[in-house]
């Protein structure tokens, strides 16, 4: 084994977790969108509450595709043509996203309004629960044969556990969205959506039981890592702390620290996905050792090497990027000109 | 075309990458002209720039946004149609769309929001560095693309490495990878294109006010940078034109003989201006041509041999209707050139705003830039058949093979729908907002002008959040 294999596969972990602590309190807001914000100037509220932002947290998935094809092209080539049509129903919920909420406020007709909104609120669920679907094929495992493919149906993709990750990510992220939009709002709207965070918070906290409990019984190779590596229990407090420390954070009412909160318990969630598949990125559910793993599936050291220096010298760059739009745009939003 | 994964995907491919690139010239092409018109406002200060490039900023936002909903198909495309080529390039492509994601989208992304939303937030000059910042993240990611691009059409840097899983290409040299021999004459022509389609957009639109005789003095300001914009590209298009020709006969010369139609291998090869490519009788019908102009022009010698599809095994030869996308191409790359200079001309002589049938010329011209734009890559990459790694790997042995063909064409249904409905949402906005015009100026040039706001950004901030109100 070599460090430049671990080095990706935690790479790519970051931009997952950027991308689902970005884009998820994105797709959060939209799926509270119908029903949280009750009249046209609270709906544009919500929108423009992610306006200046949702096309840079989109860049993180883009990056994420990026280093997968580069760092890792026959796991890349594997689940995209193995989850074909999932992928473009995916596809086209993030399309609908961007358009729905580049377009909606651009014509003041109720029915174009309301249209829009609908296909906001439902690409936005759409997205986040396929995305959960998704993990939640991948950690189980999907028939991959010995050359590498995936030997599956469409609809063996669709078991109780995958939907069951499906409504928990959907779950975390609309509560991550709660927990945003009260950061970023005011007055009667604001105080709502403390409620709204609070009941997010139970729902996601009981889906949460649910999804580990199952996690338990049908994973069971999951344990053998947290065997090997028992510092991984340190990860599974700190999540628990950080979901729990939501609701404790409304209650001292401390907006950003709900958030803060909301976006530990995902980084967790992510780093614990990557300690449960460690070192597979596709377990094959045919025989193990078909499984597509970040050895077997990898670019040549050489790449992995160029673009672990393309990453040392990219990344500053991002984090400067992405630090200096959230405080351009920082505080509570304020409808004005330029908004959508 | 039969209805086998190979088709479906190639078709879905075309559809796909023809609809993203409505969007990407325009927003590559308009990044220039918002610079040199913001430039504009900050050096004179004159509100009527303001309001320019506030007006343009909205239809750029739009696109914008189209741009980055159809490029993440885009880049999954590869993993979902076309597995057996991922794995053959990942190695070698992999890298510059990796730098493409970490380099130049965060970039763009993150100023774009300041561009659009931050009038209020930020001081003009940082307002302009951000706008700085958007033009110039957009030619970076097409730099990435196009070196990938470029790469599948001339390889370098690389060598065939056997694995478990079949043969694939793996990096040797990166620098070898990112200037392989076609990068940058292409990511030249590319950009250019983008330009003369950018500013084509703003001429036409200008245009159109003034046959309408609304907002003309906003129009005639937008309309005269984009005219000088759009001459010198046009002319640059020509040198560009002519490098990159002379490239792909050296390195790509099936793809050069079938745009030019030259069947035989011969010297003092002749230059077809129009012709019909007869497939069966190997010649060219109908043609005009110029006595030893292609070898002229390919090589600077009247009498130098030009390789002709008859060097090439019928299997390895690209389809013929490159003979016409390429012809078109030229032919609209010439229109651009006697367009804009004949501009530039009436402009001198201040008979342009006044010439009706110039300005509805300039008003369609946006359909020409499209039309060249689109006639370029089609015969960039068709040219290139029947290989998707020219020499390394078929089209035909790329595509996926787990996908059933009946699930590609549930997605070219859906694409087509789906993408059918975003161009006439696209088209319906970017009427309503062009029918809508510029804001009008509200404030009078000397407040702003008095202001000695150079170097100070607090009160020049001030006043542009004053504006607003």
């Amino acid at each position: 084994m070599t460090h430049l294999h671990l080095l990706w596969f935690i790479l790519l972990g970051v931009l997952l977790a950027g991308y689902a602590i970005l884009d998820g309190f994105d797709l959060g807001v939209g799926s509270l969108h119908l029903v949280v914000a009750k009249n046209d100037e609270e709906r544009r509220v919500l929108m423009n509450a992610i306006g200046p932002v949702w096309d840079g947290n989109e860049v993180w998935l883009v990056t994420f595709g990026g280093a997968l094809f580069a760092a890792f092209p026959r796991a890349y080539a594997t689940a995209f043509s193995g989850f074909y049509l999932p992928f473009m129903v995916l596809l086209f919920a993030l399309i609908f996203r961007a358009v729905t909420l580049e377009f909606r406020s651009k014509r003041p007709e109720s029915k174009w309004r309301g249209t829009l909104d609908f296909l906001f609120f439902l690409a936005s669920i759409g997205s986040a629960f396929l995305f959960g679907v998704a993990v939640g094929d991948v950690m189980h495992g999907i028939p991959i044969d010995a050359q590498g493919n995936f030997a599956g149906t469409l609809l063996g993709l669709v078991t109780p556990w995958s939907v069951l990750v499906g409504a928990f990510t959907l779950s975390l992220f609309t509560l991550h969205g709660a927990a945003y939009l009260h950061l970023k709002t005011e007055g009667e709207l604001h105080e709502r959506l403390r409620t709204w965070t609070w009941t997010a918070a139970g729902v996601a906290f009981v889906l949460y039981i649910f999804t580990t409990i199952a996690a338990l019984l049908t994973l069971p190779q999951a344990k053998e890592n947290f065997v090997r590596f028992p510092l991984a229990w340190v990860l599974v407090a700190a999540n628990v702390l950080a979901l729990a420390n939501v609701p404790r954070a409304l209650f001292l009412n401390r907006p950003l620290q709900a958030f803060v909160s909301s976006a530990v318990t995902i980084a967790c969630l992510v780093a614990l996905l990557g300690v449960e598949m460690y070192p597979n990125l596709l377990p094959s559910s045919l025989d193990p050792k078909w499984s597509l793993t970040i050895f077997n599936a990898s670019s040549s050291e050489k790449t992995l090497g160029i673009m672990a220096l393309i990453a040392v010298l990219g990344m500053p760059f991002v984090v400067g990027y992405t630090s200096l739009v959230y405080w351009v745009f920082r505080g509570r939003v304020k409808l004005g000109h330029h908004s959508y | 075309m039969s209805l086998d994964a190979v088709s479906l995907s190639r078709l879905q491919f075309a559809l796909t990458a023809t609809f993203h690139y409505l969007f990407v010239p325009l927003t590559i092409g308009m990044g220039g002209v918002l610079v040199i018109l913001e430039a504009l406002h900050l050096k004179t200060r004159q509100p009527i720039y303001e309001a320019a490039v506030k007006f343009w900023v909205k239809l750029f936002a739009i696109s914008f946004a189209l741009g980055v909903a159809t490029g993440i198909v885009m880049e999954f495309q590869f993993g979902t149609n076309w597995a057996t080529y991922s794995r053959f390039v990942g190695d070698v492509f992999g890298s510059a769309l990796a730098a493409e994601g970490i380099f130049a989208f965060f970039l763009e992304s993150g100023f774009l929001a300041v561009l659009v939303f931050g009038w209020d937030k930020v001081s003009p000059r940082m307002h302009f560095f951000s706008t700085v910042m958007v033009a110039g993240g957009s030619i970076f990611s097409a730099l990435w693309i196009v070196v990938a691009n470029s790469w599948q059409q001339t390889p370098a840097g690389y060598h065939l490495v056997a694995t478990p899983f079949g043969t694939r290409a793996e990096i040797t040299s990166f620098w070898a990878v990112v200037f392989n021999p076609s990068a940058m004459i292409r990511l030249t022509h590319v950009l250019i294109g983008a330009f003369i389609l950018g500013a084509c957009f703003v001429m036409s639109i200008s245009a159109w006010y003034l046959l309408k005789k609304k907002h003309e003095e906003f129009a005639r300001r937008s309309f005269t940078v984009a005219l000088w914009f759009a001459a010198v590209f046009s002319l640059a298009a020509l040198v560009t034109g002519d490098l990159h020709a002379r490239e792909v006969a050296k390195y790509q010369p099936a793809k050069l003989a079938a745009f030019e139609g030259h069947f035989h291998s011969s010297g003092a090869a002749g230059l077809a201006l129009f012709g019909i490519p007869d497939p069966k009788a190997d010649k060219l019908d109908a043609s005009i041509s110029i006595p030893g102009g292609l070898s002229l022009l390919l090589h600077s010698n009247a009498k130098a041999p030009v390789t002709g599809l008859d060097s090439f095994a019928p299997r390895d030869r690209p389809p013929l209707g490159v003979f016409y996308s390429f012809h078109l191409m030229v032919g609209l790359g010439v229109f651009f050139i006697v367009l804009t200079l004949f501009g530039l001309v009436m402009l001198w002589r201040k008979k342009l705003f006044t010439q009706r049938w110039l300005l509805w010329v300039f008003t369609f011209s946006i359909l020409a830039a499209y039309a060249a734009n689109d006639l370029g890559w089609i015969s960039a990459d068709v040219g290139r058949q029947p290989w998707v790694v020219q020499g390394l790997l078929r089209t035909s042995d790329a595509v996926s093979t787990t996908v059933p063909p009946g699930q590609i064409l549930a997605s070219i249904a859906l694409f087509g729908v789906v993408y059918l409905l975003l161009f006439a949402l696209w088209i319906f906005v970017m009427n309503d907002r062009i029918q809508r015009g510029p804001e009008a100026v509200e404030q009078p040039a000397s407040a702003i002008a008095g202001s000695p706001a150079a170097g100070q950004l607090e009160p020049a901030a001030a006043l542009s959040i004053g504006q607003e109100s």
